[in-house]
């Protein structure tokens, strides 16, 4: 049985990979035969967002553009960016706009780059990332309105049915496992945050994993993503810390006064290194997962072979299993180390202890 | 072209930072848990934690070489 559902996932893969390799295939035919294959190029512009959503082939999903200029809001669809030949084309709005490398950019009319009205053009388009975490938004409330519906009907004491007894293990783990060690006997009160992080971290994960149209955004490798997670995570922090942990930041007790001045700087910028670095490796491990995938496939187009192939796409399903760990290990480790850092902030400390 | 080179000895040293740490943290992992084996699950618990934590240090390193790259 076990055997049986590896192959089929092998060939599952495989055929993602075939697909996968077509569509670079696509986009090399199309440059010019005599130019050099631009790996780095390739690779980010798959790793970074944009205003367009690649469906298959020569066509995509053009997604709304949405700025703020001085002279108010202006909304028009991405394709008025690209032009018949999938080359990037002036839009003309309140300001001529042009698509760089993703981003809007304001053009001059010899079509240079106005880095100064640029500026003042504030983007909150729905690109890309953002749609695919809207979807991963619609996946977590129809997922748990309809675990939470079943649980209203039957009770938490009958046995779960159907997609219940999926989802039922997983907050069991991140109850017993994540909140209830770090967190003691307070832990329910942040079981919503931390199920909320880890559903959402790990669904963008699985579905950043996904090559073709409903995932291939890069939303958990996006450093404005996991920025805007670390601060929910040390806003929690800093607002329910108890006197103990901003004692334990300013005056460490315990310790020689000549240590507790010195060490206060550096507690200090413990509190804001903590979210830095949550940031920093989810955003870095999911982004390498990428790179490292693409630039395997792109070892076929370096060498210009076939034969190159028998030992990238081997590696590259390694690689891609891997990622599947990873995608789990990062959400677990994000949630964990966010109930750790509460756990550190609301624990009460009695007088007397040995530090 | 100097320059990318300089960054991938950058991320390379990191890589090896990282890996001779986290191979500390798996070998003290795996001999923690032949002796005791019915401590597994905090041991793996903890090592990741750890792990974590040593390869954060190599990630901010990595991001460094690239931003220096670009």
């Amino acid at each position: 049985m076990c055997k049986k559902s590896i192959k089929s996932l092998l060939v599952a893969v495989f055929g993602v990979f075939i697909l996968f390799y077509s569509n670079i295939s696509v986009a090399q035919e199309h440059g010019d035969a005599q130019k050099d294959f631009d790996v780095t190029g390739t690779i980010l512009n798959h790793i970074r967002d944009d205003h367009s959503w690649h469906l298959w082939g020569h066509t995509s999903l053009h997604l709304p553009v949405i700025l703020k200029t001085d002279k108010g809001f202006e909304v028009f669809s991405s394709a008025g960016l690209v032009g018949e030949h999938h080359e990037p084309v002036v839009y003309q709005g309140n300001y001529p706009y042009k698509s760089v490398e993703g981003k809007i950019k304001v053009v001059n009319a010899d079509g240079t780059i106005d880095e100064e009205a640029s500026k003042k053009v504030f983007d909150i388009s729905i690109t890309k990332n953002v749609a695919s975490m809207f979807l991963t938004v619609f996946l977590l409330i129809v997922m748990f309105l309809g675990v939470a519906r079943a649980y209203r009907k039957t009770g938490v004491t009958s046995a779960p049915k159907g997609f219940q007894s999926f989802i039922e293990p997983i907050i069991i783990f991140v109850r017993d496992e994540i909140a209830k060690p770090y967190l003691g006997h307070k832990y329910a009160g942040y079981m919503p945050f931390l199920l909320t992080v880890f559903f959402f971290i790990w669904i963008n994960n699985m579905l950043g994993l996904v090559p073709f149209f409903p995932g291939a955004a890069n939303v958990s490798g996006n450093i404005a993503f996991t920025m805007t997670l670390a601060l929910f995570t040390f806003v929690i922090v800093n607002v329910k810390g108890n006197g103990d942990y901003w004692k334990h930041i300013f005056w460490m007790p315990g310790l020689p006064v000549v240590m507790k001045v010195f060490l206060a700087p550096i507690e200090l910028l413990g509190v804001f290194i903590k979210p830095i670095s949550l940031m920093i490796r989810l955003f870095a491990n999911i982004t390498a997962g990428h790179i490292l995938v693409m630039s395997l496939i792109c070892l076929i187009f370096i060498f210009k072979s076939v034969a190159a192939s028998a030992v990238a796409v081997p590696f590259a399903v390694f690689i891609y299993a891997i990622e599947f760990l990873v995608a789990f290990l990062q959400a677990f480790i994000f949630t964990m180390l966010s109930a750790l850092y509460i756990g550190m902030a609301i624990e009460e400390h009695h007088h007397g202890d040995a530090h | 072209m100097v320059v990318g080179s300089v960054a991938a000895i950058g991320a390379g040293l990191a890589a090896i930072g990282a890996g001779i740490g986290i191979g500390q943290i798996g070998k003290g992992a795996v001999e923690g848990i032949a002796r005791q084996p019915e401590a597994a699950n905090d041991i793996r618990t903890n090592m990741i934690i750890a792990a974590a934590l040593v390869e954060a240090v190599a990630l901010f390193a990595v991001v460094v070489s690239l931003l220096g790259n670009g």
